[in-house]
């Protein structure tokens, strides 16, 4: 304690260079971005390109580029790397980046690290209601077009964002605030089920297999109605990042500094059930990996920054993604694992770690 | 430590602000009510405050201190009544605008993640960035400037949860002086400081306001320090304002021990200083002192809950004011008199009815000394003891 006393004497002695020291610090820290960033980006191309090249089919690496260049229109390896592998690794990069910052969002809402949109049962809302929804409309009209899909998810994210609210307005504890989440959880689920169960057979094998988490069996036009959703609400998020980063020092303080609260808080809301939203109405709930990416961004990156944590954490979300995703595909082939079943074996132990740190007060 | 070190005050903050404009009234507060919920928790709150005037509220805790800042801030809706700042609304203004004017230290503990004390302070700019929140050279200036106003320079690099307390509160005072503003308000905000801190925190509001012309409007728990740095003094007690006024107005001993409802000992008004009472008894025991040598053994009397007679006292003398609130019976002479035939004898009497008469330490001139008579007197009667 004595020798931290003196230290800090020291420094403060000479405030002067430790003034200049700090503007040497911004300079690390520009470099550190920078590192981290093209990092990001090089494990992006990199799950990209073993993505694409991996599978049953042996696809040599001049036909990829002949089918991704458009070259080469037809034949079963066009079929296979366009119509399959090519959505799927997209499908993947799009929603884990979605999954991410919504995760983002919802941890700087509730100022709890641990909060995100599977962990608070937003997922399982958003599930709930597209499942009642593809039941009705398959019944209905014998299909389910991907833009009601993606309505109804939003929907029931709202829906059990609502819910939570209504809790955490009541209880300012975290723990009670995620076991709520859990229970809304388990109460969607518990619904889900029930229709599930009640649902003609022919529609329950393509719900069961969506129900459990998967990036694949998505179309084009999916994969484009998800970029455009996602890219949107990107934009604002970006565009949000000066009254979020105002945020992070607490209601009050941000309202000093001429943040708007109210509105503040129901764009996030929106935005954040925008991204889960999608994620889950075309590729059904994903765990863990909306606390994991930002925790692990953040430590890279060594700030919380909202402007530079936000587009690293989509990147890293993309790249976090695309591995499991390869992972589920490879690990066990042919058989597939559930996407869940990967992210939480990544995931899971990190917020385990994380509450360990937080324990000890080191975090 | 080394940044106890006198700071180097004072210093021009942010000169671009015109301070020549004097406006008497720059916030008014006009029948205010405030509370939560629509219910007004105080009502007729009037209060007219200047530019560059230190403003203090004091009362009891769970008196609405906190509740008066919160609405001038409007984290809480106004009941009724105005807040006016420069004559204009504050519910007709928007956030933005009122963010370049005001500026808050709260008492809420902050925990950011992984945010230097530079992040936090920079966090004041706020009002001034753009779209994005990037911060330009003179933002960046204006944060130096804001923190080297603080004492806080060299702590821009570090994690803002590894500082102290003390450090936190002038971290965070940087942080609201870097938003330019003409108001600061604080809650409490030496509530988690040692004394150093809190002395430090108070000479850097005080240089605040004088130099730089901002208004200060602060809670404060500690009255003595409420009565030292603050220009006007705001009592708030029950559901009204108790009184509202400058220092030497509010500071008389009855006012204070009303409003705080102190049963259990006295406040000393001219230094602002709080006694335990005097203790209960028949005093068998005197105290004779001259020059603030008998404070000490004043206090180890009180602890030990012995009740004394102070000896003959000089009534300018520092000994004497605390003997007023820990003695239970004082023998007191004019200043400047020689001690009369009749303080002596009461002296002589006082004498007769103890056990024990403590020499704490008398310095004896030509006019106390019958002073050396009395001690001789003990002396001979056995009961003198010297400390």
């Amino acid at each position: 304690m004595a020798k931290r006393e003196q230290q800090l004497a020291e420094e403060e002695a000479s405030g002067e260079t430790a003034l200049s020291s700090y503007h040497h610090e911004a300079f690390k820290r520009r470099t550190r971005y920078l590192v981290v960033f093209i990092g990001l980006i090089a494990a992006f191309f990199a799950m990209a390109v073993i993505n694409i090249r991996s599978g049953d089919m042996n696809v040599s690496g001049s036909e990829i580029w002949n089918i991704l260049i458009g070259k080469v229109t037809s034949g079963s390896t066009y079929d296979v790397i366009h119509k399959i592998r090519l959505p799927r690794i997209l499908m993947a990069a799009i929603l884990g980046g979605a999954l991410s910052v919504s995760g983002f969002l919802l941890q700087t809402f509730f100022d709890n690290p641990i909060a995100g949109p599977f962990v608070l049962g937003i997922s399982d809302g958003a599930r709930m209601v597209v499942a009642i929804v593809m039941v009705l409309s398959i019944s209905a009209v014998g299909f389910a077009p991907s833009w009601a899909l993606v309505i109804a998810a939003f929907a029931g994210s709202l829906l059990a964002t609502g819910f939570i609210l209504l809790i955490s307005r009541r209880v300012h504890n975290m723990a009670i605030l995620l076991v709520a989440g859990l229970m809304v959880g388990y109460i969607c689920k518990a619904a889900t089920d029930f229709i599930l169960t009640f649902a003609a057979d022919n529609d329950i094998v393509n719900l069961r297999n969506w129900t459990l988490g998967s990036f694949s069996g998505n179309s084009w036009e999916n994969v484009v109605a998800a970029a455009v959703l996602v890219g949107v609400a990107m934009l604002f998020t970006i565009l949000l990042s000066k009254p979020i980063g105002a945020y992070q020092l607490g209601e009050s303080y941000a309202q000093s500094m001429g943040v708007n609260i109210k509105s503040f808080r129901v764009i996030l809301i929106l935005l954040s059930s925008i991204l889960s939203g999608t994620v889950t109405a075309f590729a059904g709930p994903i765990s863990f990996v909306g606390i994991a990416v930002p925790f692990l961004i953040k430590r890279a990156l060594g700030t919380s920054k909202p402007l530079v944590v936000i587009p690293a954490t989509f990147l890293g979300g993309t790249a976090f993604c695309m591995m499991c995703d390869l992972i589920a595909r490879l690990a066990f082939a042919p058989t597939e694992l559930n996407i869940s079943t990967v992210t939480a074996v990544f995931g899971a132990p990190v917020v385990i770690f994380m509450m360990l740190m937080r324990r000890t007060g080191r975090y | 430590m080394a940044d106890s070190a006198a700071p180097a005050r004072p210093r021009k903050l942010f000169s671009d602000k015109d301070k020549s404009v004097v406006n008497p009234t720059y916030l008014q507060l006009k029948n205010l009510s405030v509370g939560y919920g629509g219910h007004a928790v105080i009502h007729d709150i009037n209060i007219d405050i200047a530019k560059g005037e230190i403003v203090a509220l004091i009362g009891p805790n769970g008196a609405g201190k906190s509740t008066i800042l919160k609405s001038i801030t409007r984290q809480l809706k106004i009941v009724g009544g105005q807040v006016l700042f420069d004559g204009q609304d504050l519910t007709k203004m928007s956030f933005r605008d009122l963010s370049s004017r005001m500026a808050v230290v709260l008492t809420d503990r902050l925990h950011p993640e992984l945010m230097t004390c530079h992040d936090i302070v920079a966090t004041g700019r706020y009002p001034y960035t753009g779209r994005l929140g990037v911060l330009t050279r003179d933002d960046e200036d204006k944060v130096d400037e804001a923190m080297a106003a603080v004492d806080a320079a060299s702590l821009g690099a570090r994690d803002f949860n590894s500082i102290s307390d003390g450090q936190k509160q002038r971290v965070l005072l940087a942080r609201a002086l870097c938003q330019e503003p003409d108001v600061i308000i604080l809650d409490e905000p030496t509530s988690f400081l040692d004394i150093r801190y809190k002395l430090d925190l108070l000479s850097i509001l005080r240089s605040m306001a004088k130099d730089n012309g901002i208004t200060v409007i602060t809670s404060l728990h500690e009255i003595d320090l409420a009565m030292k740095v603050a220009d006007k003094i705001v009592c708030v007690e029950g559901d009204t304002i108790y009184r509202c006024g400058a220092p030497e107005a509010i500071f008389e001993e009855g006012l204070i021990r009303d409003m705080y409802d102190i049963r259990n000992g006295s406040f000393d008004s001219l230094f602002g200083s709080i006694e335990l009472p005097a203790p209960a008894g028949e005093p068998r025991t005197m105290v004779l002192s001259t020059s603030g040598n008998g404070i000490r053994e004043y206090r180890r009397l009180q602890k030990l809950g012995i009740p004394f007679i102070a000896g003959v006292v000089y009534k300018n003398d520092t000994d004497y004011r605390l003997a007023q609130a820990l003695a239970t019976e004082v023998i007191a002479e004019e200043p400047f008199q020689p001690i009369s035939n009749g303080v002596y004898q009461q002296a002589l009497e006082a004498m007769g009815r103890c056990d024990t008469v403590i020499d704490a330490g008398c310095d004896i001139g030509p006019i106390n000394a019958r002073v050396a008579d009395l001690l001789a007197e003990a002396e001979r009667q056995g009961k003198l003891e010297r400390r």
